[in-house]
């Protein structure tokens, strides 16, 4: 077999012949006009599905699967783009959900009370700073490490919250968390919530798209092919790298306040290193070249976890996933994405 | 006083029982560049059937053996049927690894439900020892003496001996040999001839039967419940970071500085014990980022 993970550092040899040919740009120039469409088509059945759908559709799987995609989309800012795998976005997202709690209105431990309007910068503040300084370890190793140093963090926060009263009241975390009514709308409520959803998910999707392409967006795909390479030219890699994972923890903590919203609260469950590697699950299943991959790989996760009741033992549901991955890991390496590509290169 | 000794002795024992764990995950990434995060699956793995050996045969030692010898085979299986085939590909090795780790988790959770098993060591085993150190003196001059588990003890003993058999297999013998060469130059060594498949799986083999190993001691000393996988491999990752990956003496210094300050820790500050664990692993990190025993990578 000898499929492997084009543009992932840290698969093997290519310094030689793969990064000449290694496409600057994720979407092939050939097929720039079927993504167009596919952009146009994506936001129509994106804005008009809550008015087709039930509320049960348009919250737990429409608003989850954005969330969880937009987490996995800043998974893959840093993995696709700019070759580092790492495991902490989840706990970057936990944080400011945490946050949130904390700062804002919740039950369960001590809640400052501020205002939305103080309390949603100050979380994705501490969100962003998180993976900033995740990212300054991070860094400090190359390839392969940065798994070994996210998860090492990952872990290591979710057993701090759990032991820990003073901040992150332990066990049971917080209640009640709720986004404020803000003119006159709960945006709680699933059609409100889904378009904040689909706001943030939008967003985060056409920015990175449009990062990807600007001079700082091509250095990072150059240091990923080639970080020696880009030193000696006189890039300062480093800078690069840490502002990447300072991107990615803005785009994870906006939606970990999502998330935190949509869970109604947030206990140390929530960034378990269960819910850790779903997000890389998600990702990888989805596809690491484009950003339309995680939020693919989203919708079929949240699907499955919903609907695999009905044809499988629910209690083997995390077998079933993993099994898949594994599948997906060994038969398309690109995910779903790249098996799609394929099959659209395949066609007239 | 006597809580800093008793502090002490239990940041040994846990270093041993850490150092069980973190050798394998070390020795197997350093040949073959492969970090297994199946690894901690395969600690509880190991475990569970050693449990199983035990209460069927009767006799803990069996429990160790079966525990021991079924994760080698487990890791001879891995590195034969799955890692052997995306050699150099470390990222998708390490996907397949997490998709192994969350079958496995589950499976086991189907087999062994959520409860938490404890076993017994042979009846010589249990109980506690006097150690020589005087705490006391009792009224008519006969001193009082500290005593400690002897189970404890023996995990000790245990890693120290397998941390010196392991150093002196590696060092000393003509397999040790070939896998240092390995770790050096995997090209050259399969080019002298040698046939580094099978070189590969008596490393994997070794890796993962110490897990197993760990596993069962482990588990007789503390309990057997779904979660200390995660615990293990964490325990495995902070280790390697800090001790260096890939080197079996940076595992067994890592081991020792991580379980002495996850006990003082859990002594001294109880809810903040896991940040003097990170601390730690970033001070390694920011000073010596390819840890305190690694070789910096050219």
């Amino acid at each position: 077999m000898t499929v492997r993970f084009e543009g992932i550092e840290g698969t093997g040899n290519r310094e030689q012949g793969t990064v000449g040919s290694a496409p600057l740009f994720p979407v092939p120039s050939s097929l720039f006009p079927i993504a167009a469409i596919g952009h146009v088509v994506a936001a129509v059945l994106l804005l008009a599905f809550p008015f087709v759908a039930t509320d049960f559709f348009t919250f737990q799987i429409g608003a989850y699967a954005l969330i969880m995609g937009t987490i996995a989309l800043s998974l893959v800012l840093l993995a696709g783009y700019g070759g580092m795998v790492t495991l902490a976005q989840m706990s970057v997202a936990g944080l400011a959900g945490y946050m949130i709690a904390i700062f804002g209105t919740s039950a369960g431990g001590t809640a400052l009370g501020w205002p939305w309007f103080l309390a949603i910068p100050a979380a994705v503040i501490v969100g962003t700073l998180f993976n900033v300084i995740t990212g300054l370890l991070a860094i400090r190793t190359e390839g392969i490490f940065t798994i070994v140093i996210t998860l090492a963090i990952a872990t290591a926060f979710y057993y701090f919250a759990q032991q820990n009263y003073d901040i992150f009241n332990g066990h049971s975390g917080f209640s009640a968390v709720a986004p404020a009514h803000v003119l006159w709308v709960d945006w709680r409520a699933p059609k409100p919530f889904y378009f904040l959803s689909l706001a943030v998910a939008a967003l985060s999707y056409a920015g990175v798209l449009y990062l990807v392409r600007t001079p700082f967006g091509l250095a990072m795909q150059a240091i990923r092919d080639n970080s020696r390479r880009m030193e000696a030219i006189g890039f300062n890699v480093p800078a690069h790298r840490v502002a990447a994972y300072a991107v990615a923890g803005l785009i994870a903590s906006v939606a970990g306040v999502l998330l935190v919203w949509f869970d109604g609260g947030i206990s140390p469950g929530s960034i378990s290193v269960d819910r850790a590697i779903k997000i890389l699950i998600i990702a990888v299943v989805g596809g690491m070249r484009h950003p339309a991959g995680p939020f693919l790989g989203a919708i079929l996760f949240v699907l499955l976890q919903n609907f695999a009741i009905d044809f499988v033992n629910p209690e083997r549901f995390n077998t079933y996933i993993g099994l898949a991955f594994l599948l997906v890991v060994l038969v398309s390496p690109d995910g779903l994405l790249g098996l799609l590509s394929k099959l659209g290169k395949g066609s007239p | 006083m006597k809580l800093f000794i008793l502090t002490s002795l239990n940041g040994l024992t846990l270093a041993a029982l850490y150092f069980l764990v973190a050798s394998g995950f070390t020795l197997v990434f350093g040949l073959m560049r492969n970090v297994n995060l199946a690894h901690g699956s395969l600690y509880l793995l190991g475990g569970y059937i050693g449990y199983e050996a035990a209460q069927v045969s009767g006799n803990w030692f069996a429990g160790v053996a079966a525990g021991t010898l079924a994760m080698a085979v487990a890791g001879v299986l891995l590195q034969v049927l799955v890692f052997r085939w995306m050699e150099g590909q470390e990222l998708r090795q390490t996907l397949v690894t997490i998709g192994i780790s969350i079958v496995a988790a589950d499976l086991m959770l189907a087999v062994w439900s959520g409860n938490t098993y404890q076993f017994n060591p042979p009846a010589w085993l249990i109980g506690t020892t006097q150690l020589p150190i005087v705490l006391a003196h009792k009224s008519d001059g006969t001193a009082v003496l500290l005593p400690y588990p002897t189970y404890r003890l023996f995990l000790l003993a245990a890693g120290v001996v397998i941390g010196v058999g392991l150093w002196l297999f590696i060092n000393k013998t003509r397999i040790g040999m070939m896998i240092r060469a390995g770790v050096d130059d995997r090209g050259m060594l399969d080019a002298s001839g040698i046939n580094v498949h099978v070189v590969f799986a008596i490393v994997f083999a070794i890796g993962a039967g110490l897990a197993g190993f760990a596993g069962v001691v482990g588990g007789t000393a503390l309990s057997i419940a779904p979660g200390e996988d995660v615990r293990y491999l964490l325990a495995s990752l902070v280790v390697v970071i800090v001790g260096g990956l890939g080197s079996v003496t940076g595992a067994a210094l890592g081991a020792l500085i991580i379980g002495l300050a996850e006990q003082f820790g859990l002594a001294y500050f109880p809810t903040y014990g896991i940040v003097l664990t990170f601390v730690i692993m970033v001070a390694a990190l920011a000073f010596r980022p390819q840890g305190l025993m690694g070789r910096a990578r050219a």
